[in-house]
């Protein structure tokens, strides 16, 4: 090899391409989550879910911190749990998660959906999907 | 135009592959789990009322929340190892003992929630 990698620009690495460009996005965006969840869990533990809430239920916020998914425990103030900035948390992982997941199930159906113009209807009918889950998700998390 | 496979699906549901191949599998499965219950979810909520909240009684059952905690959890972790070994290429030398830790961090974890969701849902 007469370049090492490390060196060549993005142009050259071959990452002006979309699809080059989702493959990185997959990988940080999926270390964006972890951060985000572990963050969720962190605040849980220092909201009180010590002592009133279970290992599954705990799981279930840190993996998308709404007050809805903490109704059903034995916690008495929900107040902290509802504040913008948890709604803020939860906003930025359903955009991450959302995107992640929409080109994840591209990117499986790109395996068996192998003509042009079945692709492009695919593509379409994603975009569509991801717009319609995000402002679903987030009409929810902003009016619970 | 369809795809042409040269093996039957009793044979491809055979197939073992090599160590990364149950993984990745997996990891589809996962993936495609939670794209489709978590999207019924957001659209239950979104809808409310009775049929919204009838749809939410089921994904909260207790079969419906090991699915999905099966689906997050492995996927999580699988993917963690993927984006370490995509980001390290050089730790790709190690992908059969990286998988084996995979494991050994998923089943005790997973083993813990399923406990958890079985001992409540059944009315522990």
């Amino acid at each position: 090899m007469k370049t090492k990698t490390k060196t060549l620009s993005l142009k050259e690495r071959g990452l002006t391409n979309f699809e080059s460009i989702m493959w990185v996005f997959t990988r940080l965006s999926a270390l964006g989550m972890y951060a985000l969840i572990l963050f969720a869990l962190i605040g849980a533990l220092v909201m009180g879910a010590r002592n009133n809430m279970n290992l599954a239920d705990v799981m279930r916020w840190s993996f998308m911190p709404n007050v809805t998914h903490v109704e059903g425990t034995d916690l008495q103030d929900l107040e902290p749990w509802a504040t913008p900035f948890w709604k803020l948390t939860a906003s930025a992982l359903l955009l991450l998660a959302t995107a992640h997941g929409v080109h994840g199930l591209v990117v499986i159906a790109d395996d068996y959906i192998v003509t042009k113009r079945g692709r492009n209807v695919v593509r379409l009918l994603s975009i569509v999907f991801m717009t319609a889950m995000m402002l679903m998700g987030l009409w929810i998390i902003w009016t619970s | 135009m369809g795809l042409k496979r040269d093996v039957s699906l009793s044979t491809g549901l055979r197939y073992r592959g090599p160590g990364g191949y149950l993984t990745f599998i997996l990891h589809r499965i996962g993936g495609l789990g939670m794209a489709v219950l978590i999207a019924v979810h957001i659209l239950a909520s979104f809808i409310g009322g009775k049929l919204g909240a009838g749809i939410n009684n089921i994904y909260e059952n207790w079969a419906f929340q090991a699915f999905v905690f099966f689906c997050a959890l492995f996927h999580a972790i699988n993917g963690f190892r993927i984006t370490l070994l995509d980001l390290f290429p050089k730790m790709l030398e190690h992908q059969s003992e990286a998988i084996w830790i995979e494991w050994a961090v998923f089943i005790p974890l997973y083993g813990l929630c399923l406990y958890v969701i079985l001992s409540t849902g059944l009315g522990g």
